[in-house]
């Protein structure tokens, strides 16, 4: 009964540990991911409906596939692909610690039978004389070897880059420790967005899924947001808001960010919250400053005008400013103005003005001349807002992936075993060598050992 | 001296080393091979020399940026990859038939980045077979391998302006290359292990293959590639995760493009994962080397012009 049971138990250890999972999880995490990348994720029934006919609709539905990163399947998958990493590491870790720590400093008949790079030499020179001088040559070449002595013959022992049996764990771990800053993220953290006016300020933001605002525990004000084109064109090289906070809870006044310039790629980030410059759009209507002559009595006046606001003119008359166009063709801005004339007096006229041409206006004969000097209009700035106090554990993650995976790569742990046997009026040299990895390099390393050992004890 | 002469010049002399290599496995002469190399050589440096003045143009249009930012310049600097990690191999191996495997993607590559300088009559003939195509996500897929990407120097959007996407893009495309050499590699190993089954005599080969390392190198070289390949995939990866951190204050969205490059991981994975066991040498190992790099190719061109995504490069 209870072999039975440990049978049954060592059966699913070994299918929780085996190569064949991972392999076969790697693949099909491959292949199911293709899915999220055909059936556009998280949008509305709506949108989905017009797309695909109900039928389909309630079976990919079903199926989770309009969400299905986080579909429960998925995730069980991702789970999968988490137990096998840490069952196979702790099935081999104790093992692999166990011969780092305690190395096999005595090599025997068996070991030396089981590698493949050995060497055996006889001399005339005593034990002691080699033993000192191999010694000496395998710290000059290799490392410094360990000394044991049993029973008149002489064991050396020497290995470099012990260590590096970890990489293949430390790759392991990276990926569990990546996916538990995933978890932190998502636990305790949050994505939103907000929208400030210019010389506005806001302490709540809107956060994504829900509908209603998130405290932020204080008060970010955009002082000043402005856009930079390439050249004359309308396409956008910069945009920058000019962000303050205002804390009146934090211990070190200096400490909170003031008139901090945010761009694109350049976030503000405080108390863990992080504000992302990523949209901008106009706030309200623009206003315009223009200057107006009267012909008849040669008096000039600036005006400032709303769009769409009635502006009274003397005479009777009126102006309202109805189109604008902050670049129009490249030559900066342009302005239609409608005239609104006293009553019964003509009928309604429109004209053009443009900033770059200010005597525009004279040709038309009218009795006012209008010149525009220029307009401002406030614009709000866009601001993805995020909280992810896992993020730095996902870089922690990813380093130690980058590193352990280079590890388990390209370094291997290398050994050299030297026995020294005393012979009959000789002395017997036997030297055997192996690396965990990437054999055919340390054949030729192995080679040349041996040449130097050789050089060294003929010396 | 433009940037342009010089690429042409590359994707030309590309072809030439091409047919030499192609050339070699027939003939088996040494001068041939040693022409082949060296053109090799010398081309890539022509091809250095180009994208390092591409670069200068860009500030002599005072937009100045790395020339790694659209679909043309990432093209090119695929071409630069294959050709580099070829080189490595080379030198490490020598053995140049693996050069008739791996050089002809360099210039496919290459010539697609510079089809709008073909002569007007090819042009104009690409043009309207492009101009037939029909609306839509294939349509646009199959006008857009018809036609080339478009070459100017674009000033750079501001969510581009980051030198994460430097490298990013290095990362990446240098992982590419290494795959690119595994998967030419591949190939050879699967022609060569067809014919050994077919004529197992033992008898010396002689045509072609008889220049063709033997299927124990070529199954080591593939798995070697991969070895390379792999981290930079991985930094790739990552850098693309910081850069989106960077920009959106989301390391991971899941958007297409990114989850092609995981699924494209995913594959590499498995393939050393499987080596591990032994049990995938040979020609599973090949065939799965071969299938990443079809995965690679879909993520570097169908997800753009076939998939929506956030990335740049889509549209040419
Ligand atoms: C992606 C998730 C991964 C899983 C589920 C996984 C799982 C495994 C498993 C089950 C083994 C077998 C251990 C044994 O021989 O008992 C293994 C071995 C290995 N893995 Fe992974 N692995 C993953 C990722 C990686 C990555 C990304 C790398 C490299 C960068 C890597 C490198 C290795 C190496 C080098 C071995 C061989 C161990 C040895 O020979 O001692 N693994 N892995």
């Amino acid at each position: 009964m209870s072999a039975k049971k440990r049978d049954f138990f060592t059966i699913v250890w070994d299918f929780f540990c085996s190569l064949k999972l991972t392999v076969t999880t790697l693949i099909l995490l491959a292949v199911t991911s293709i899915i999220g990348t055909v059936v556009q994720q998280n949008r509305s029934p709506e949108e989905y409906l017009q797309e695909y006919s109900e039928g389909v609709y309630r079976l990919l539905s079903a199926l989770n596939f309009f969400d299905m990163y986080h579909s429960w399947w998925f995730l069980a998958l991702l789970t999968l692909f988490s137990i096998n990493l840490i069952c196979c590491s702790l099935n081999r870790l104790p093992r692999v610690i166990k011969a780092v720590r305690e190395p096999v400093t005595v090599a025997g008949d068996d070991l030396f039978r089981t590698l493949s790079n050995v060497e055996e030499v006889t001399t005339r020179r005593p034990v002691d004389a080699v033993r000192e001088r191999l010694e000496a040559a395998l710290g000059k070449h290799f490392a410094p070897p360990m000394v044991t002595e049993v029973d008149g013959t002489v064991h050396l022992f020497a290995q470099k880059g012990a260590w590096s049996r970890f990489g293949v764990y430390i790759t392991h771990a990276s990926i569990l420790i990546i996916f538990l800053g995933a978890i932190i993220g998502s636990l305790f953290g949050y994505k939103g967005y907000v929208n400030i006016v210019e010389g506005g300020e806001v302490s709540q933001v809107w956060l994504r899924g829900a509908n209603k605002p998130h405290d932020l525990g204080f008060t970010v004000a955009c002082e000043k947001f402005w856009v930079e084109y390439y050249g004359k064109s309308n396409r956008p090289s910069k945009f920058a808001s000019i962000l303050t906070v205002t804390d009146p809870t934090a211990k070190d006044q200096d400490k909170v960010p003031r008139q901090r310039e945010v761009i694109v790629n350049d976030p503000l980030t405080y108390r863990g919250i992080t504000f992302y410059q990523s949209s901008y759009g106009p706030a309200g209507d623009p206003v315009f400053s223009l200057r107006v002559l009267d012909r008849k009595s040669g008096e000039s006046a600036e005006v400032t005008a709303r769009q769409g606001q009635r502006v009274p003119l003397s005479g009777g008359g009126a102006f309202r400013v109805v189109d604008f166009d902050p670049n129009y063709k490249g030559f900066g801005l342009a302005a239609a103005v409608e005239l609104i004339p006293a009553e019964g007096k003509g009928s309604p006229g429109r004209i053009l003005l443009y900033q770059q041409a200010p005597d525009f206006d004279t040709r038309r004969g009218g009795e006012q001349v209008f010149t525009l000097l220029g307009h401002t209009q406030k614009q709000y700035t866009g601001l993805q807002v995020a909280k992810d106090p896992g993020v730095w554990v996902v870089w922690t993650g990813c380093l130690m992936l980058v590193l352990g995976s280079m590890a388990a790569f390209f370094l291997s742990h290398r050994r050299i075993w030297v026995t020294i046997v005393p012979l009959e009026n000789r002395t017997g040299i036997k030297v055997g060598g192996s690396a965990h990895r990437n054999q055919p390099a340390f054949e030729i390393f192995f080679d040349e050992l041996k040449k130097n050992l050789k050089a060294e004890l003929e010396a | 001296m433009t940037s342009a002469l010089l690429f042409n010049i590359t994707t030309l002399g590309y072809f030439i080393a091409m047919v030499l290599f192609i050339l070699f496995l027939a003939v088996r002469s040494k001068g041939v091979t040693l022409a082949a190399t060296l053109l090799t050589y010398l081309v890539f440096l022509v091809q250095t020399v180009a994208i390092g003045l591409r670069w200068v143009e860009s500030y002599q249009q005072g937009i100045g940026r790395a020339p790694l930012t659209n679909l043309y310049e990432s093209a090119v600097f695929f071409a630069w990859s294959i050709v580099l990690l070829y080189i490595l191999i080379d030198l490490k191996y020598r053995q140049p038939a693996i050069g008739a495997f791996v050089v002809p993607f360099a210039f496919l590559t290459m010539n697609w980045a510079q089809l709008g300088y073909l002569p007007p009559a090819l042009r104009s003939g690409l043009e309207s077979v492009a101009g037939a195509m029909p609306e839509g996500a294939f349509g646009n897929f199959f006008r857009t391998m018809l036609l080339g990407p478009s070459d100017t120097i674009e000033p750079l959007v501001p969510a581009l302006q980051s030198n994460w996407l430097t490298y990013h893009v290095v990362t990446c495309f240098l992982g590419y290359g290494a795959f690119a050499v595994a998967c030419g590699v591949s190939i050879m190993y699967l022609i060569k292990v067809g014919k050994e089954e077919k004529n197992p005599s033992g008898s010396p080969m002689g045509g072609l293959l008889g220049v063709f390392p033997s299927t124990r190198v070529l199954d080591d070289i593939n798995y070697k590639a991969i070895m390379v390949g792999f981290p930079l995939l991985t930094l790739g990866i990552i850098t693309g995760a910081a850069w989106a951190n960077y920009a959106w204050g989301t390391y991971w969205s899941w958007d297409p493009k990114e989850t092609w490059s995981l699924i494209v991981w995913f594959v590499y994975a498995a393939f050393l994962h499987a080596r591990f066991t032994r049990g995938w040498v040979g020609r599973r190992a090949a065939w799965l080397s071969i299938f990443g790099f079809a995965a690679t190719i879909f993520c570097y061109l169908g997800v753009n012009l076939l998939l929506s995504g956030l990335h740049s490069y889509g549209g040419g």
